[in-house]
């Protein structure tokens, strides 16, 4: 009875598409979980959010034009992760507006492109929701690498990533390179996105990477346990995500998501008021966590825009806000 | 430029200014071994970005800065601006001192773990923040979340975490803001026993009669150095006026100068704001 139950559940395991596919949810999982806890930390989520929807539009350029999609979509990547690092860094009025209008605008133009010039618009459609199919050897490989550098940097900059991560200004006074080390975070943001949208899709990343890590936060205070739990989290509703994706016929990336999504809902009633504190007041009176927060008012929890460390209800990020 | 050997940094006609708004006019200010300071004055005045342009965090529009060689110095900012909620431990703060190497010379007691890269701490450097947080009062708590420490204890965790990188100079932004009056005591004996031991310190506040009237040295800044000495010498009625743009009086108690609000030559005036103050 068992045992044709788990055949039945991995028996596409045998299929090789659908072994590459797993693997590189679980990878994909795993990655945006533990870069996640630096965007949930330093209430980064409206750039996450921003960079997966500018780096569609290098995406939708650069196969347009032949390129090689990762050099293309990443090189557009690396730009706008730069540009919003430098806007968000100096604190010109309106920054969020600024993410905004630079994200967008890539977004949009991404669209337009397809509208303009592709007949098929197949191929753009599983960038945008996720999807199993065509998942080669090479792609692991590529969330793999990356993987591998996220989890080096995390490890190799762990003090100077915890410092400045909490305390930005005091660590630069004790001489932490706070721009240089903001600046390799975005880099390694931007690149996760771009190994990830395939599987997970463009609209759906940033939820990856917000759930896990509020999910671990609400079951640890430390932050060396979060990191952890966050990337098994991660790992683990990649996995399930997609093997529910297969079975239950919905793109991988909302199957991940709302996997994730349960979780959070299951851990946020087990752990009740303890777990509730820990990520309700991320928000609250000591809401000015950085250089980024200012001071949360009721009426900015409403608004999807608002830098909050983490949104009070979550609303999985679509498309067409 | 030949300075004093005690000096340990100077500000010379510091211009600075957000956008088109000035906020320090040519500031002079200099800190020497072992000094007290306080700065005073209102909100918006500059005093936090006097303290950053002495941290460096701030670079000034003109003027020069002049620092002493291999100056140590720590950073305590506003408890108010800290995410408490942070997934950390008290022990894991107080060891965020020893991240970067810059900042130590004296050798020997921190050889070899200072800077390290390890994501854990070594046996040192766990003993080392045990001591400097039971010499803070505050031993035994390093397992705890920073947030189940009252408001004075993450104070003190503070100056843990500043002390322990061994500094010259401590820079404290309004210490005493919004911690009641036994902390505020506790934090300025604490802050004059670390000066005893020779730690120059140099604290922001607002608070003229809890705190900058206990200090030895008090410099009054409205954008501009309006007086520096003792608060017998600055606490007056026409500094305080220039300072803080409002009549006040000075009484004196106990040998100490208090500082009052002056609502006007006539107490007749005063009545009246506290009877409209009921009638409505």
């Amino acid at each position: 009875m068992l045992g044709s139950f788990i055949s039945q559940v991995f028996g596409p395991m045998e299929l090789e598409f659908f072994r590459n596919a797993l693997m590189v949810s679980t990878l994909a999982g795993a990655l945006c979980g533990l870069v996640g806890v630096f965007v949930v930390l330093k209430g980064m989520s409206a750039i996450g959010h921003g960079l997966s929807h500018a780096i569609f539009g290098g995406f939708v350029a650069s196969t347009l034009l032949g390129i090689n999609v990762l050099l293309g979509a990443g090189a557009w990547g690396v730009a706008s992760a730069l540009m919003i690092g430098g806007v968000t860094r100096r604190r010109i009025i309106g920054s969020d507006a600024a993410i905004g209008v630079i994200t967008t605008a890539s977004f949009a133009l991404g669209l337009a492109l397809i509208a303009m010039f592709d007949r098929t618009a197949r191929n753009f459609e599983a960038v945008l929701f996720g999807s199993v199919l065509g998942v080669s050897l090479a792609d692991v490989l590529v969330v793999a690498a990356v993987t591998v550098v996220a989890v080096a940097v995390v490890v190799l900059h762990y003090r100077s990533l915890l410092f400045v991560t909490f305390d930005p200004e005091v660590a630069e006074v004790s001489g932490v390179p706070g721009a240089r080390l903001e600046a390799i975070l975005m880099l390694v943001l931007a690149a996760s996105i771009l190994v990830t949208m395939q599987v997970l899709g463009v609209t759906l990343v940033a939820a990856t990477l917000v759930i896990p890590a509020t999910v671990a936060r609400m079951l640890t205070s430390s932050f060396s346990r979060m990191l952890v739990l966050a990337a098994l989290i991660g790992a683990g509703s990649g996995f399930v995500g997609m093997v529910a994706s297969y079975h239950l016929d919905v793109q991988s990336g909302p199957a991940i998501v709302l996997v994730g999504a349960g979780l959070f809902a299951t851990v946020f009633m087990i752990t009740g008021h303890r777990g509730r504190m820990r990520v309700g007041d991320l928000v609250s009176a000591h809401g000015g966590a950085n250089s980024y927060l200012k001071e949360v008012r009721p009426e900015d929890l409403a608004s999807p825009q608002s830098r909050l460390a983490v949104p009070p209800q979550f609303v999985p990020p679509s498309s067409g806000r | 430029m030949r300075k004093a050997d005690d000096l340990l940094i100077s500000l010379d006609q510091i211009t600075c200014g957000y956008g088109n708004e000035v906020v320090l006019d040519r500031v002079d200010f200099s800190i020497e071994r072992a000094q007290f300071t306080g700065v005073v004055g209102p909100s918006g005045s500059g005093k936090t970005t006097l303290l950053r342009v002495v941290t460096g965090t701030v670079s000034p529009a003109a003027g020069s800065v002049w620092q002493s060689n291999g100056l140590r110095l720590a950073y305590v900012p506003q408890v108010e601006t800290v995410n408490w909620n942070f997934p950390v431990t008290v022990g894991e703060c107080v060891l965020m001192a020893r991240t970067t190497r810059r900042g130590t010379t004296s050798e020997g007691s921190t050889r070899g773990s200072y800077g390290r890269w390890a994501p854990w701490p070594s046996r040192d450097e766990r003993r080392l923040a045990d001591e400097m947080l039971a010499r803070l009062g505050i031993g035994g708590l390093a397992d705890r979340h920073i947030r189940e420490l009252s408001g004075g204890q993450q104070q003190r965790m503070f100056i843990a975490r500043a002390l322990l990188g061994e500094p010259q100079l401590l820079l404290m932004d309004e210490p005493t803001s919004g911690v009641d009056v036994k902390t505020r005591h506790e934090i300025v004996h604490l802050l004059g026993e670390l000066n005893s031991e020779g730690l120059a310190i140099v604290v922001t506040t607002h608070d003229l009669n809890g705190m900058a009237a206990h200090l030895p040295h008090l410099v009054c800044l409205n954008r501009e150095v309006i007086a520096a000495g003792t608060p017998g010498e600055v606490l007056t009625p026409a500094v305080l006026e220039r300072t803080y743009g409002a009549p006040m009086e000075v009484l004196e108690h106990g040998g100490m100068p208090v500082v009052v609000d002056h609502y006007g030559r006539d107490a007749s005036s005063v009545r009246a704001i506290g009877n409209s103050g009921k009638s409505s």
